[in-house]
């Protein structure tokens, strides 16, 4: 809570305020991600969603229909006094997609995260960003007493565009993070670059 | 505390994002009883310093959508404002993102 605290008499700093998104199956390392570059310890929200998995935004009557809670996770860097980004980790399942549309709306870039265990976990996130044209990298947590795979094995394994980079990468170690939310950001400049050219040409 | 009222029709969804910042000269909200306890709570945070959406929700342990409506309450009778995060088309703005990589190699 302490962005921009305002010196006495002076009005505090309203910060531009970014987003990038962490997906990726259960335990795959989000929160532990999210909690390696953070300045807090990784926050807890909540939402409500409907059965149809729509948020719900009053609460009239909540307690008579049947609702679902969300929980997502998340943290900030503070970069500059007037910038601030946050790190959202996103639930995994595709029934959630209400969310992930309003989650990702502004956002600069994802990561999808996976584990080589279980690659199928992290499938519908890849497809949901590449269906939403929203430039994300696959991140690859390399937990100790996973066999290693070569990068261009995962790659097929999970059917990624030549252009969406993979990373290697340990969610508990802040400078492996801060390499994967740089390549996150590289990769939005170059997608844009690449839609402007498409939109020119 | 919202007395079952939805956000209004007209008002956007409030991004996570988005920025709550306290009306400096703003009345004493305690004062006025026609706010609830969570919604002088927004308003003690936000005099603190500006939240996000996510922070308040987080901080007030109540859902975002029940944290929506509030602060578009407060918007109404002018505790606050709010600043919504950079639209998505100016995220092509490549100094942006240039500022974002160089915080970054910078932590
Ligand atoms: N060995 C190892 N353990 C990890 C790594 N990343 C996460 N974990 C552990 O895996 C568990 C699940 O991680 P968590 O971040 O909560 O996963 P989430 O469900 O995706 O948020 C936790 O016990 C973490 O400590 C890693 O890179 N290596
Ligand atoms: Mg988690």
């Amino acid at each position: 809570m302490i962005f921009g605290r305002s010196e006495r008499g002076k009005p505090p700093v309203e910060p531009v305020t970014l987003k990038i998104l962490v997906a990726g199956g259960f335990g795959v390392g989000k929160t532990t991600l999210v909690g390696a570059v953070s300045e807090i310890r990784p926050l807890r929200t909540e939402e409500l969603l409907t059965e149809a998995g729509r948020p719900v935004d009053d609460t009239s009557g909540v307690e008579g229909k049947r609702t679902t809670t969300v929980a997502m996770d998340f943290g900030r860097i503070t970069l500059r006094e007037d910038l601030v980004l946050y790190l959202f980790g996103t639930p995994g399942q595709e029934r959630f997609w209400f969310m992930w549309d309003e989650l990702s709306e502004g956002a600069l870039g994802a990561v999808v995260l996976a584990d080589t265990r279980r690659l199928e976990d992290c499938f519908a996130a890849v497809d949901y960003f590449e269906r939403r044209s929203i430039p994300f990298l696959v991140g690859v947590n390399c937990f100790e007493g996973a066999d290693r795979y070569p990068a261009e094995d995962i790659r097929q394994a999970l059917d990624l565009d030549s252009d969406v980079p993979l990373l290697l990468c340990d969610a508990r170690d802040r400078e492996s993070v801060k390499e994967i939310l740089i390549g996150v950001v590289q990769h939005a400049m170059a997608f844009q670059a690449d839609r402007r050219e498409t939109v020119t040409t | 505390m919202t007395r079952g009222r939805t956000t209004s029709a007209a008002q956007h969804r409030l991004d996570l994002i988005a920025v709550v910042v306290a009306e400096p000269h703003a009345d004493d909200p305690e004062a006025d009883s026609t706010l609830s306890p969570e919604h002088v709570d927004i308003v003690g945070l936000c005099r603190h310093a500006p939240q996000s959406v996510a922070e308040l929700s987080a901080e007030l342990d109540l859902p975002i959508g029940v944290v929506r409506v509030l602060i578009g309450d407060l918007v109404d009778s002018e505790f606050v404002h709010v600043n919504r995060p950079v639209p998505p088309a100016e995220l092509v703005d490549e100094s942006i993102l240039r500022d974002v990589i160089n915080g970054l190699r910078a932590l």
